[in-house]
């Protein structure tokens, strides 16, 4: 599904290496892990794959499906099945939840060549995801994020993920700023929407999130690089020990 | 007073124009509006209220031409309304009046000017007279002196249909003078629809007398003629616990100044007003001008600003509003917002917003910004699968829905957004 290989990348305004190789396969239906200290490169490696700006890929590459990532505009990797789940989902306001979700639906569906959604079925689909995230009417009508607390936000971006049913979902620290039942309620979601023709790739700092998004591998990751790969027990290592043991081991 | 556009020998617009033949009541308006325009003369750009753009395109001689706005097919706004229809063409009004419902009195200045005496009188010129007060309004006093047509409404009660005011223009090189008077009774209620393009060349006052506990709501569009040049102005005056409410989509013009005069004469008044602006300097030059003077002059008063502007390919937005509180007026709100969205760095926003305040008890504020699109926002719609140009035009509407949402009747507002919608996606092309 995604295949990342021997990816570098810098920081366009800082002449400033980020990413400094990273190899990573993630195959369809599988969820993988990312952790890793402050700094270690994470964010960086979902926004480059996302196609955010002020970033410059010196060697490399990133497909989805053997399409190249990195050669389209942002939407087109959107409608080629990429989704970010934001670490800091942006408030928008003046643009209805409700209107943004359509648009957004739409113009992916656009893109693909298929049909748009009709406002009745659409409807029904929102309201249908809408209700299982315990997203109510008036979160909807509300501008995109505008006033949301950080928990809304987030069930908001799984909300997106829902109603746009990417193939590939990077959850950047989707952890970050929820309660405990918060994360419940994400994690319900984000395994809902598990199965065979979707991969997931989830970065966090903490094993708590993995505890409700049971990953089959864990890649740790510092300084630029995947520096190691194992199975969900590698999380439980890092939640007794640190990240200290294993960088030692690497470096 | 000699002014120097008389003692220039270059021909001037006041040699063009004729005092339409008028009775009495009107010719003393008139008159008296000529003798207050020759002291002012026309504006220069020394004038404080016009070194931004300055006024020679509504004193020179002859108008540009302003070719026939081509409307492809598309209904004009407000279709989707039951409203009174008013039509004017090139500065003129044209067919019959409709039928009227109780409580409302329509006539023509054209008609009415040539009566000895009209309820009008109380108000032609006279509110625009009060107006040109602490800041002269040159255009003004010309349109009372030679303005030939216009509507002078009176609305005794509440008029539920909606008065809608229909401009259109064969003539490329038409100059067109309007003047409305509107006086509503105590207690009355209308709503104003004003949209089309009126003339290659236009200079409008609207005089709106608002008694104790009336309400009046004002919606106008200036269409996406290019070609126009436009001066309008409206001069309010707001009686004990009234309400006006106006707001104003501006799309495309070589040069819109909107002038907005309202004082605040009894206690417990409310006036919101409001203006959104897209200019595209891409097929000749853009000037927006909103330029508003709002004087408490009795306590307990709100009023209103917000003012958006979206400029791109060297257009200039200007916003020059004033709230002034006199002694006196305590508890007064006064709220100023203006705002423009640059869309690249050839574009110019120029804001001049000013409080003076004379008494002590009273909260004012105002904020004036310009900046660029949110990049942050851009990407996120983009993330989503917005391409670019259709995710810029969602923020742009965005950024301009603060002003719509300053329109009292969403079907309205709905109409207008669409309007917008529209013309955003056919320029996406």
């Amino acid at each position: 599904m995604l295949e990342i290989k021997g990816l570098k990348v810098k920081l366009e305004a800082e002449d400033k290496e980020i990413l400094k190789g990273v190899d990573l396969e993630v195959p369809a239906g599988a969820v993988h892990a990312i952790m890793g200290p402050n700094g270690s490169g994470k964010s960086t490696l979902s926004y480059v794959l996302a196609g955010r700006e002020g970033y410059e890929v010196t060697a490399g590459s990133a497909t989805l499906d053997g399409q190249d990532l990195l050669d389209m505009a942002p939407e087109e990797r959107a409608a080629a099945g990429l989704f970010l789940a934001f670490q800091y989902p942006v408030e928008i306001p003046g643009v209805g939840n409700m209107t943004f979700l359509r648009t957004a639906v739409n113009s992916q569906r656009k893109l693909r060549g298929e049909e748009e959604l009709s406002a009745a079925e659409f409807l029904k689909l929102v309201r249908t995801e809408a209700r299982k995230l315990r997203i109510d009417a008036d979160m909807l009508k509300r501008p995109v994020n505008v006033g949301f607390s950080g928990g809304e936000k987030k069930r908001n971006e799984i909300l997106q993920m829902a109603m746009l049913q990417p193939k590939m979902c990077i959850l950047d620290e989707t952890d970050s700023g929820l309660d405990v039942d918060a994360m419940k309620l994400v994690a319900e979601g984000v395994n809902g929407l598990r199965d065979a023709g979707r991969s997931f790739l989830v970065i966090t700092h903490y094993q708590r999130l993995l505890d409700h998004i049971k990953p089959d591998v864990v890649h740790i990751m510092a300084a630029g690089r995947i520096v190691r790969t194992g199975g969900p027990e590698l999380a439980l290592e890092v939640e007794h020990n640190g990240y200290g043991d294993i960088l030692s081991e690497v470096a | 007073m000699v002014t120097p556009a008389v003692s220039n020998p270059a021909p001037s617009l006041l040699d063009r124009l004729v005092l339409p033949t008028s009775g009495a009541w009107a010719n003393d308006a008139r008159k008296g509006a000529l003798a207050r325009f020759r002291e002012m003369g026309f504006p220069g750009r020394r004038d404080e209220y016009w070194r931004f753009a300055g006024g020679d395109d509504f004193a020179a001689p002859e108008p540009e031409e302003a070719p026939i706005l081509d409307m492809q097919g598309e209904a004009p706004v407000f279709t989707g309304l039951e409203r009174l229809k008013f039509s004017f063409r090139d500065g003129r009004f044209e067919g019959t009046m409709p039928d009227l419902p109780e409580g409302l009195e329509v006539s023509r200045l054209a008609d009415a000017g040539q009566a000895d005496l009209h309820w009008a009188r109380d108000l032609y010129g006279v509110l625009e007279a009060a107006g040109q007060s602490p800041v002269a309004r040159p255009f003004a006093a010309l349109n009372t002196a030679f303005a030939p047509d216009g509507l002078l409404i009176r609305i005794t009660g509440k008029v539920a249909l909606p008065l809608n005011l229909i401009y259109c223009h064969d003539d490329p090189r038409s100059d067109a003078m309007l003047h409305h008077v509107l006086r509503l009774e105590p207690g009355a209620e209308l709503t104003l629809l004003e949209n089309g393009p009126a003339a290659a060349r236009l200079n409008t006052v609207l005089e709106v007398d608002v008694a104790e506990g009336a309400c009046f709501h004002h919606v106008r569009t200036q269409g996406r003629d290019h070609g126009r040049r436009a001066v309008t102005h409206v001069f309010a005056r707001l009686g004990q616990e009234s309400v006006f409410k106006s707001f104003t989509l501006t799309v495309n013009g070589t040069h819109t100044r909107n002038e907005t005069v309202i004082e605040f004469a009894g206690e417990g008044g409310v006036a919101h007003v409001a203006g959104a602006a897209m200019g595209d300097g891409r097929m000749g030059s853009f000037i927006h001008d909103d330029t508003v003077f709002i004087t408490h002059g009795a306590p307990g008063c709100e009023s209103r600003q917000v003012y958006k502007k979206v400029l791109l390919n060297g257009a200039v937005g200007i916003f020059q509003g004033k709230i002034l509180v006199r002694e006196g007026a305590q508890k007064t709100d006064g709220y100023q917002k203006s705002q423009a969205l640059l869309l690249d760095e050839d574009s110019t926003f120029l804001a001049k917003p000013e409080l003076e305040i004379y008494a002590d008890d009273v909260a004012c504020s105002h904020g004036s910004t310009s900046g660029g699109i949110d990049e942050e926002a851009l990407f996120y719609l983009r993330s989503r699968g917005v391409p670019a140009a259709e995710a810029q035009d969602l923020l742009v509407l965005a950024f301009l829905s603060d002003a719509m949402d300053e329109i009292e009747d969403a079907a309205i507002t709905e109409d207008i957004t669409s309007r917008l919608e529209a013309w955003l996606a056919r320029r996406r092309g």
